[in-house]
């Protein structure tokens, strides 16, 4: 048996080391290392509790927005205050247009330059996939990062800018929106769903999310070119639809009322979401700690030396099993139809995540453009919301990659405790104490590596989409 | 021109920044000018042992490169080991890296205030990761390559500083390096680029109006001036945010809140809640740059005293409810 590590694995966001022990060319066991820690539960310590909204959208440049929903969430909790009606919208735009860029940087900058790889250069789609999705140079780039700038124009009117944006308030958002500025960012959607129809996709939205199951999607990948259609043909070639299953279940907080909270069981069902079930080890990651922790009484202090650590990344898990989280959890638990058919067969999987954000995409764009029809120029963004001296609060939502959680605690005025799980947290979580692997290093097991293999860890560990600046914060 | 790319201690939020690029595509921009990436962690295709080669042909000058991009702080802790961030594949601190790159590099840009300044931790009591920037501890010169460094083109460390950076910062700082040459003559005191730190935020400010009347916001989401209650820097704070739009059309202060000064070093702890103002018996303790601080009082009383009614009114609003005034006869 050979033990070796891979990276630095990159086109990802932030750092990432693999390590794969490999017996007869194929992957005996999988740790995940996380290998960048900045301590930001313990930068947040101390401060003015609504400074965590200056400070948390800098956890992550590319969820920046969904780090600054969940304070937000958390700190209106906290104040006993909802967002008006205005409020909730804008800042579900602004949430939305993050996520679907970062479904579509993911599919297009970061997933498919593994298919140009020289390793398939005998494969029928190979030619095409190279001058389509070559990183930096492929023709597929330059339109992505043009629709990409332009949807996130959206967030320059709602929010000021992207990243790092201080317009969403525990009392709603900072910035209202006249009758102008929403025929301006209506146009923008408008720009957007035609790039998505006509690069992406090949067909209009609302066809695609009405897809009702694996067969129906092949049909519909042979009978076109689109992007996501030349993956789809490529990835059924490699067989990536059985390979890279993780966890059994899956976990959503529930995204933009649109999509139920919820998390899906191995024997098909959705259990109703109880966050009292989530706890943190720390068995495996360079922390101090004993039992598992809620997050609400979560710690996290350094132990640099410690033995058998492997990471800086705890290991949260729900009722004590591990859970993957991310666009699948939400259309599964959801009762999306197509992705209940992906999974019908072989569990999570590469193509199974990969759609998932598609459907997304064609699910949630049209809402956005329902959304922000209801804004009603001239009402209220933004409601006094006076935090009280002390008291707890959690914030949860949905950032692109999965459920994002903020704790928080404050005491006479200032931040007491902070602790966050983000979603990949979960998803590259590393053994708990009972040695049980996270939902990654689960995905790795059985798959080809070492000398001479085709890259198939390399699109197993994107197909999660990892978010490592998120994951260990 | 070849740039080389290195993360740490960051969010990653300024390479996103950066992808914004309007009007032209960024990769096309670059190419335009001559300017390609030798490797970037988000955008290479090369990965794991492909790239620890490039890199390591970097450091021991087996292979040329021109420009050393380095985003997110320089972490030394715990104890000085800089395991805090030991780089993914290759077991070694990224502070190595770093200090190995920068001794081939011919310029190395520091992106964003975490690798100028050195981030929330080194404005964190205790600095408990041990941070610090390139070239800087916070407003101090020193940092992790040390007050002397110069790179091989003869210059200290240029720090596009920003929280996160705007993408025509890094996209101008390079074309101006790449067509006309960079000197100590184009960055400020602080090593910031001129081209966007000869500015102050307070420049273009769509807010200006209600500034001049010192028609102050009281809350949220109000249209007026966010200087005298919500923590607003933007008269101190060095950029060019409201001249140079973000996303095509935004800027901090167009979206409704405070600059907080993201350019400048220390933000991180500004010593009072971000959007809160200090006052010091009812007036700002942070004054517009370059202003005598009687001065400001004399101004603020006088233009407090004239403010227009539609001024006034229209600045504790989130919406114009007193439009300026049409006169008969276009006059």
């Amino acid at each position: 048996m050979k033990r070796i590590q891979v990276g630095p694995f990159n086109r990802v966001e932030g750092d990432l080391e693999i390590g794969l022990d490999v017996d007869a060319g194929r992957v005996v066991a999988a740790r995940v290392n996380s290998p960048l820690f900045r301590g930001f539960e313990q930068v947040l310590v101390g401060r003015d509790p609504a400074d965590a909204l200056a400070v948390v959208p800098r956890i992550c440049g590319i969820c920046s927005v969904a780090q600054s929903a969940a304070a937000a969430n958390a700190l209106s909790r906290l104040a006993g205050v909802a967002p008006p009606p205005n409020g909730e919208l804008a800042g579900r735009l602004v949430l939305a247009a993050e996520n679907l860029a970062d479904h579509l940087t993911h599919f297009y900058l970061f997933f498919m330059p593994d298919f140009c790889r020289p390793a398939y250069v005998d494969r029928q789609w190979h030619g095409t996939a190279a001058e389509r999705f070559t990183a930096q140079t492929g023709s597929a780039v330059a339109p992505w990062l043009q629709a990409r700038a332009r949807l996130f124009n959206l967030a320059g009117f709602l929010a000021g800018r992207w990243p790092h944006t201080l317009a969403l308030q525990a009392g709603g958002s900072t910035k209202a929106i006249g009758a102008g500025e929403r025929i301006r960012i209506q146009a923008l959607l408008r720009e957007f769903r035609a790039f998505v129809e006509e690069r992406l996709l090949g067909d209009r939205l609302e066809a695609f999310a009405a897809l009702p199951d694996a067969d129906a999607l092949h049909a519909w990948a042979a009978a076109r070119n689109s992007d996501a259609a030349l993956f789809l043909r490529a990835a059924s070639d490699l067989g990536l639809d059985a390979i890279g299953r993780g966890s059994e279940r899956f976990l959503s907080y529930g995204a933009y009322g649109l999509f139920p909270a919820g998390v899906w069981q191995p024997d098909l069902t959705v259990d109703p979401l109880d966050p009292a079930k989530i706890a943190e080890d720390v068995s495996h990651a360079w922390l101090h700690g004993d039992a598992p922790l809620p997050p609400a009484q979560g710690e996290t202090r350094v132990a640099a030396d410690k033995a058998g650590a492997y990471t800086w990344c705890k290991a949260p898990r729900y009722a004590g099993e591990v859970v993957e989280t991310g666009a699948l959890a939400r259309q599964l638990v959801a009762g999306q139809p197509l992705l209940r058919s992906l999974v019908a067969r072989h569990g999570g999987n590469v193509v199974a995540r990969i759609v998932a954000r598609l459907i997304e995409v064609a699910r949630v764009l049209p809402a956005m453009e329902d959304w922000l029809r209801a804004i009603e120029p001239g009402a209220p963004f933004c409601l006094p919301a006076p935090l009280p001296d002390s008291g707890h609060a959690v914030g949860l939502v949905e950032a692109a990659r999965g459920g994002l959680g903020h704790w928080l605690s404050v005491k006479r005025g200032r931040i007491e405790r902070y602790q966050i799980i983000a979603p990949t947290t979960w998803n590259f979580s590393p053994r708990d104490a009972a040695g049980t692997p996270g939902a990654l290093e689960q995905a790795l097991v059985g798959l080809p590596a070492g000398d001479g293999a085709p890259p198939t860890v390399q699109h197993v560990v994107r197909s999660f989409d990892p978010c490592m600046v998120c994951t260990v914060h | 021109m070849k740039v080389l790319w290195l993360q740490s201690g960051g969010c990653g939020g300024c390479t996103q920044s950066l992808l914004c690029h309007e009007p032209r595509p960024l990769f096309d921009e670059l190419r335009g000018a001559g300017i390609e990436f030798v490797w970037h962690p988000a955008l290479s295709e090369a990965s794991g042992e492909e790239a620890l080669t490039i890199l390591d042909d970097c450091a021991s000058g087996r292979r040329e490169f021109d420009v050393l991009c380095i985003e997110g702080a320089m972490l030394r802790g715990p104890n000085g080991t800089g395991k805090f961030h030991l780089m993914a594949g290759s077991g070694r601190p990224l502070t190595e890296w770093v200090q190995r790159l920068a001794e081939r590099a011919k310029w190395v840009f520091a992106i964003g205030s975490c690798s100028a300044w050195g981030g929330f931790s080194a404005n964190t009591p205790g600095n408990p990761l041990e941070a610090c920037g390139l070239q800087y501890d916070t407003d101090t010169p020193g940092g992790l390559l040390g007050k002397a460094f110069r790179s091989q083109g003869g210059l200290p460390v240029v720090n596009l500083a920003g929280c996160p950076t705007h993408p025509g910062w890094i996209v101008d700082t390079l074309e101006k390096l790449a067509f006309d040459g960079l000197t100590v003559h184009d960055l400020d005191e602080v090593g910031r680029p001129l081209l966007y730190a000869e500015q102050l935020v307070h420049h273009g400010c769509p807010r200006n109006e209600f500034y001049e009347f010192k028609a102050s916001a009281e809350k949220h989401s109000d249209l007026g001036c966010l200087m005298e209650n919500l923590g607003c820097k933007g008269t101190q704070a060095h950029a060019d945010c409201n001249t140079r739009p973000w996303n095509g059309v935004g800027s901090c202060l167009k979206g409704g809140y405070a600059c907080i000064a993201c350019t400048e070093p220390g933000f991180e702890s500004p010593g009072h809640p971000f959007q809160e103002t200090p006052k010091l018996a009812g007036i700002p303790i942070g004054l517009p740059a370059d202003m005598p601080k009687a001065w400001f009082v004399a101004l603020a009383a006088l233009s407090k005293s004239a403010t227009p009614k539609r001024v006034r009114d229209n600045a504790v609003v989130d919406h114009t409810v007193v439009r300026p005034g049409v006169k008969k006869g276009g006059k």
